[in-house]
């Protein structure tokens, strides 16, 4: 009888589509809608996932998330290396500037100032020129997709100093200059960085040069990355940092979470992309469970001539569950496939999508229920039939 | 106990009410019918006397009120609901007016579909109602869909699957009353001929009296009573208008 039950479901066309549609619709839209959620929660905490060497971050203890950080004394990097077990511990500078480019216009840069020695913490991946080109005097790293837009230049401009009508854009190169807090900083490189919440353009330099364009401040250690002696646990190596410096260090994973929580609490993403997903289930839910239910109802009267056949309410069951299911996985199939296509479609843009293997497994979930949920009232329709309705007209 | 193994069906007394109180009505008052073994028995009478009702306590597919009921020597409202299921499976043939044949599959399965409810493999259930369409005349449409074939044709479908499990008891409800004289006739003259025989017996309700004359017996009912029970030698010789289709 499985057969039949798969006959009868694919056999009326337009109810079969209806059904597919609804569900496809939901695992789409849940499935895309999870995955840009993902993608943009993994944006924040970029520039921790970028910086792979260390595997423990030291903060001034009122630090909540890397995008907002407290400066320490520089005296806080000594009580770090003192603690046992840590192999070694660097500064780092990270302050968001103010830079004006050659033509004067004004930018706010975020300024990355590496260890003058080590040089750790450095871009993921340079485009042009290298690292160790920044012990270069005045030398600075641009990321490549800010050097193009929001630091590169116009061929032409009006009286009001906008760019003229037919300008090109002229990207920023290695040789430009640029000022920070009215220092001078050369190009010496490209690189390629995550993007992260923090929309402005990232520049990197020497630790030692970058305290030169900061302000001058008691306090200017934004960070100290700190790296666990070989077979020690990060995570327990951290507890110690914090216990023994009263500073705050985090391995690069609780680091990485801080930053997430931080967003999901202080911002509407959570809020706005579960309506989004909410909605796809609920629309979900109406589509292919009114389709469902409808088409259920069109084929009552063959479910009654059934029972009255020899058909027991238990088989009945199994066939209308059987055709529940299956719509469900090829529609799930479909929806999820279309998300992955359009997730490939992103992969070149600014777009945020990162479907990672629980999002198919929440969007499976969520069209079970849907399943479950459409295939219910129909069940019930099924185990109140009376086979003495195949007699009535 | 013997002599109720004498008829197919046996009843005394049933009685049937739909609904309580002020809104109550009395479908049956109180049938008294006998069914002997290989007759074709026709239940006539007016419109809303009850003789839907009547048949489906007798196919076990509706409880009566009250009264005693015994088909083919067990009375299906004392078995169990699966049991019940089961035995109305293994011994029962059902011919609707409307068909209710699955619009989404072809002949052969439609006819298969009692001996696959009843567990049988797909291969011998398909080959059986291939053998059943080709007695009922239309092997040519075993892989038709009911949705292409005349009323007559859909019937006569309707009958193969009726009696592809070799059901001892067949019921059916106004088997010809959607069809046109002629076809009328060769539906109710192939379920006479297919159906009939002595370890069998065939309830058809009817208000065509076109067809009067292949029954054994006709029981005239009104108002919930049988009314006049009139036996007849049974004329199975089909009485058409035009040429046979
Ligand atoms: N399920 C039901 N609920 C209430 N009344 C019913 C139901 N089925 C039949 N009846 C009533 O019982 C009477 C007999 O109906 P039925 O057996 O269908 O008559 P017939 O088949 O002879 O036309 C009618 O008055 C009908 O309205
Ligand atoms: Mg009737």
């Amino acid at each position: 009888m499985n057969r039949i039950a798969i006959k009868m479901l694919v056999g009326d066309v337009a109810k079969y589509f209806g059904i597919l549609l609804g569900i496809t619709f939901a695992a789409l839209l849940i499935t895309q809608q999870s995955s840009i959620f993902v993608g943009l929660m993994s944006r924040t905490y970029a520039f921790v996932a970028d910086t792979s060497l260390p595997d423990i971050w030291v903060t001034d203890p009122e630090v909540k998330y890397i995008d907002e950080l407290e400066p320490m004394q520089s005296t806080a990097l000594d009580r770090v290396r003192g603690v046992p077990d840590v192999q070694w511990a660097v500064p780092m500078y990270k302050a968001v500037l103010r830079g004006r480019l050659q033509n004067g216009t004004f930018r706010s840069v975020i300024v990355v100032g590496l260890d003058d020695a080590t040089l750790i913490g450095g871009p993921p991946k340079m485009v042009e020129g290298d690292l160790g080109d920044l012990r270069r005097a005045d030398g600075v790293i641009l990321d490549v997709v800010s050097a193009r837009t929001r630091l590169a230049r116009y061929s032409a401009y009006d009286a009001q100093g906008n760019p003229a009508k037919d300008a090109e854009r002229i990207p920023m190169a290695v040789g430009d200059t640029l000022q920070i807090n009215d220092r001078r900083a050369v190009v010496v490189g490209l690189c390629e960085v995550t993007r992260t919440f923090q929309s402005q353009p990232v520049i990197y330099t020497t630790y030692t040069r970058a305290l030169s364009f900061a302000p001058p401040e008691r306090k200017q250690m934004s960070l100290i990355l700190a790296k666990a002696a070989d077979g020690v646990d990060p995570t327990a190596l951290s507890d110690r940092i914090t216990a023994t410096t009263s500073l705050r260090a985090r391995t690069a994973e609780q680091m990485q979470w801080d930053t997430i929580l931080y967003y999901l609490k202080n911002t509407g993403i959570p809020i706005n992309f579960g309506i989004a997903v909410l909605l796809g289930f609920l629309v979900g839910v109406a589509i292919a469970g009114q389709t469902f239910y409808n088409f259920t109802l069109d084929n009552l009267r063959y479910f009654g001539a059934l029972k009255a056949m020899g058909g027991s309410t238990w088989l009945l069951l199994r066939m209308v569950l059987l055709q529940a299911l299956l719509a469900g996985a090829i529609g799930y199939g479909l929806g999820v496939g279309l998300a992955a296509l359009f997730g490939i479609q992103a992969g070149g843009t600014e777009l945020a999508f990162r479907m990672t293997w629980h999002i198919p497994a929440i969007s499976a979930a969520a069209v079970a229920l849907i399943c479950a949920l459409s295939s219910l009232v129909s069940m019930i329709k099924v185990i109140r039939l009376e086979p003495a309705v195949v007699f009535r007209g | 106990m013997a002599e109720a193994k004498a008829f197919a069906v046996r009843t005394h007394g049933v009685t049937k009410v739909f609904g309580r109180g002020a809104a109550a009505v009395h479908a049956l008052r109180g049938i008294e019918l006998e069914v002997p073994w290989g007759e074709l028995v026709m239940l006539v009478g007016p419109s809303g006397c009850g003789k839907t009702t009547l048949i489906s306590i007798l196919a076990g597919i509706l409880d009566r009120t009250e009264g005693e009921c015994q088909v083919l020597g067990v009375d299906p409202q004392h078995l169990r609901q699966s049991t019940r299921t089961r035995w109305r499976g293994e011994n029962v043939g059902f011919v609707f007016q409307q068909f209710n044949l699955i619009p989404a599959l072809t002949a052969a399965e439609n006819v298969a579909v009692p001996l696959l409810l009843l567990g049988h493999p797909r291969r011998k259930a398909i080959a059986a109602a291939e053998a059943q369409l080709e007695r009922v005349g239309i092997a040519d449409k075993r892989k038709v869909r009911p949705t292409q074939l005349s009323g007559g044709q859909q019937q006569r479908v309707a009958i193969a699957r009726a009696l592809v499990h070799e059901p001892r008891f067949v019921v059916c409800d106004e088997p010809t009353s959607a069809l046109d004289a002629d076809n009328g006739q060769i539906v109710m003259g192939l379920l006479a001929e297919i159906a009939m025989r002595g370890d069998r017996a065939l309830v058809v309700v009817t208000h065509d009296a076109r067809i009067f004359h292949f029954a054994d017996r006709i029981v005239r009912m009104d108002d919930g009573l049988v009314a006049g029970v009139r036996t007849q030698t049974a004329d199975r010789t089909l009485k058409l208008h035009s040429h046979q289709p």
